[in-house]
């Protein structure tokens, strides 16, 4: 890890690794007298696909919650692109380009599955109210320019067959995808991922993998990943954190991270034995 | 090949997202525009222009705006006839303080405080949902309907309480008052109920549209995306406020032309409006129509049948006309909990593809 320039290097297999973009600094974060992330820090690298891996209750979704805004840690610092993040409602988080999906499927179940990848555009579209209401001209316009962007995201993942049908009606495997398209969609700069892979058997799992390795390698994203597959997360990782009990007790390669004592007595303990 | 989408190929994004993607729909739009504004006015008296074309175009805005709240939003609200009432009495005000204002624009001026008040009220919701938001509308229910029987300056301080609307015109044409003909009140509520069923489709296929049914579908994950819960909320309480004030005012200026607020725009008229967006269809613009329809149409044929032609006694009818509503609203509830519209879907699907089962 100490061999990483700030300036960023190229990976063995020829992926561009930036400058750290997102840093996390002293986070802690308490429910009542709950201490779920305590004082952790780390950071991740523009282009980078960063796994927090770590057995059940171990704070990898509150990690992931603050990252996106939903949780605010008492203590600590997030510096976003070189600055401190200042406390923001979500909403404004998801505008600075960082999307996500979630571990339970966070889908608009009442909506096509168009309409929900649409909704992840909703900070690129600018059209006024009056111009909605009245549809004439700049506010169709946007909204076929918009679907075209969808469209190519569609493609991407392979849902065309897909496009109108309600959310509701889809298997478990289609609506992660759909979740995907819609944290896609927005064109976001760190794209975090919350169990992309739960529940799936090994043909969905290979598919997603896929589809998260092309989009960090097609459109340059970082993605940051809570996985419990340990093939998966240490084929597709760059880096590792590794959480136990709200604490870090890992960071580093995923060779690094397989070799480190206190990862292996935590958390992979008599498994690889 | 009557209701095919078969060889109806879309070529471009705006085709696809068109109203009525297949071909027969859009043909029988144009006709049912067609008889609403040339063939209804020739052929309809003034018994079922009064009695049932007029009140169900005014309870189709109403409901469309409620289904913009409840429908869209999942933001349940108790408080639509107050909602109209302010409607009612923000075009009295309006129209006996500045008597030259064009009759249209007071109606619009109406909506638009409808609308301020609506956000009002609208401001519990980012705090609470469901039964609780019920209840807070259900304040705001009895506040304004108390508010407007008790302060003299809202019905020009009149020894009956009650409001009247007074005369107007429009290019020559009276179109409210006494001496308004049929045909005027007609057309009036046509071009408003038309004119509105677009804005709401408008508002609802885009970007508003989605945000609102993010919010109704799943709040937290909306707020991640990027959706702005206060503004949300309380535009969908603007613009549902809107166009039930659109529909008191209407109703008021043009249907009743004289109304005391607590008998017009009562408790009862809050849950009749519910009723008609429940049964319609929650989260559907042929929903309202077909929901204002029922509740509507309904009463009246049945008054037809049982009086007119059976000869039964009015309040036995009256009683039986109850009843049957009652039941009929829980057997639609019951076969299609989606409501009318959902009905109509299942039936075009199976149109798409018939003779054939698949």
């Amino acid at each position: 890890m100490l061999d990483q320039p700030a300036e960023g290097y190229v990976t063995a297999d020829g992926r561009q690794i930036g400058p750290v973009v997102l840093e996390l600094k002293n986070i802690t974060l308490r429910f009542g007298g709950v201490e779920a992330i305590k004082n952790i820090s780390f950071d991740i690298r523009e282009g980078e696909i960063r796994a927090i891996i770590g057995p059940n209750g171990a704070g990898k979704s509150s990690m992931m919650n603050v990252i996106s805004g939903f949780y605010v840690p008492q203590e600590g610092e997030i510096l976003y692109k070189g600055y401190k993040r200042r406390k923001m409602p979500p909403y404004q988080v998801a505008r600075t380009g960082i999307a996500r999906t979630f571990q339970n499927i966070a889908l608009f179940e009442g909506m096509s599955v168009l309409d929900n990848i649409m909704t992840g555009r909703m900070n690129l579209m600018k059209s006024g109210f009056l111009k909605q209401a009245l549809w004439w001209g700049p506010a169709s316009r946007e909204e076929d320019e918009h679907r075209e962007k969808v469209e190519k995201v569609i493609d991407f993942l392979e849902i065309q067959h897909i496009r109108k049908t309600p959310v509701a009606r889809l298997p478990y495997g289609l609506k992660k995808r759909v979740e995907l398209a819609r944290a896609l969609a927005a064109e976001p700069q760190i794209l975090l991922l919350d169990e992309p892979m739960a529940g799936m058997n090994v043909e969905e799992k290979e598919d997603m993998s896929r589809f998260i390795l092309d989009v960090n390698d097609e459109f340059g994203t970082t993605i940051v990943l809570i996985e419990h597959d340990m093939g998966v997360v240490m084929d597709l990782s760059d880096r590792v954190v590794v959480m136990d009990y709200g604490k870090k007790i890992g960071d580093g390669t995923p060779d690094e991270v397989r070799n480190n004592q206190d990862v292996i007595d935590a958390y992979l303990g008599v498994a690889h034995e | 090949m009557l209701y095919r989408e078969a060889g109806d190929f879309k070529t471009s994004y705006a085709s696809d997202n068109q109203t009525f993607p297949i071909r027969f729909d859009r043909y029988a739009y144009w006709v049912v525009m067609a008889v609403a504004f040339l063939v209804l006015p020739m052929v309809m008296n003034d018994y079922w222009a009064n009695s049932i074309v007029v009140p169900f175009m005014i309870y189709v805005i109403a409901a469309l705006g409620l289904n913009i709240l409840i429908g869209y939003t999942g933001l349940l609200s108790l408080g639509t006839a107050a909602f109209m009432a302010v409607g009612a009495y923000a075009t009295f005000k309006l129209s006996t303080a500045f008597p030259a204002m064009p009759i249209y624009l007071v109606f619009i001026l109406s909506g638009l405080v409808t609308s301020a008040v609506g956000v009002l009220f609208g401001l519990p919701s980012l705090k609470i949902k469901g039964f609780y938001l019920a209840v807070a509308t259900l304040a705001a229910q009895f506040f304004l309907i108390w508010l407007f029987t008790r302060y003299g300056w809202f019905f020009n301080y009149s020894s009956t309480g009650q409001i009247s609307m007074p005369e107007r015109s429009m290019f020559g044409v009276t179109i409210t008052g006494a001496t308004a003909s049929s045909t005027a009140v007609y057309f009036t509520c046509l071009i408003f109920t038309v004119a509105m069923a677009w804005l709401a489709r408008n508002l609802t296929r885009g970007q508003m549209g989605r945000t609102w049914m993010a919010i109704r579908d799943m709040d937290i994950a909306a707020e991640i995306i990027g959706v702005n819960p206060l503004i949300a909320k309380l535009s969908s309480f603007a613009v549902s406020s809107f166009f039930v004030g659109v529909a008191g005012a209407l109703m008021f200026g043009v249907y009743l032309g004289a109304v005391e607020a607590g008998e017009a725009f009562g408790i009862n008229k809050s849950f009749l409006v519910l009723f008609m967006v429940i049964i319609g269809g929650l989260g559907s613009i042929l929903g309202s129509f077909l929901g204002a329809a029922f509740l509507v149409v309904l009463p009246v044929l049945l008054k037809i049948l049982l009086v007119d032609n059976l000869g039964w006694p009015a309040d036995l009818a009256r009683h039986l006309e109850i009843m049957i509503i009652g039941a009929l609203i829980i057997i639609v509830l019951i076969a299609e909990p989606h409501g009318m519209a959902a009905l109509w879907r299942t039936i075009k699907e199976k149109l798409r593809l018939w003779p054939f089962p698949h």
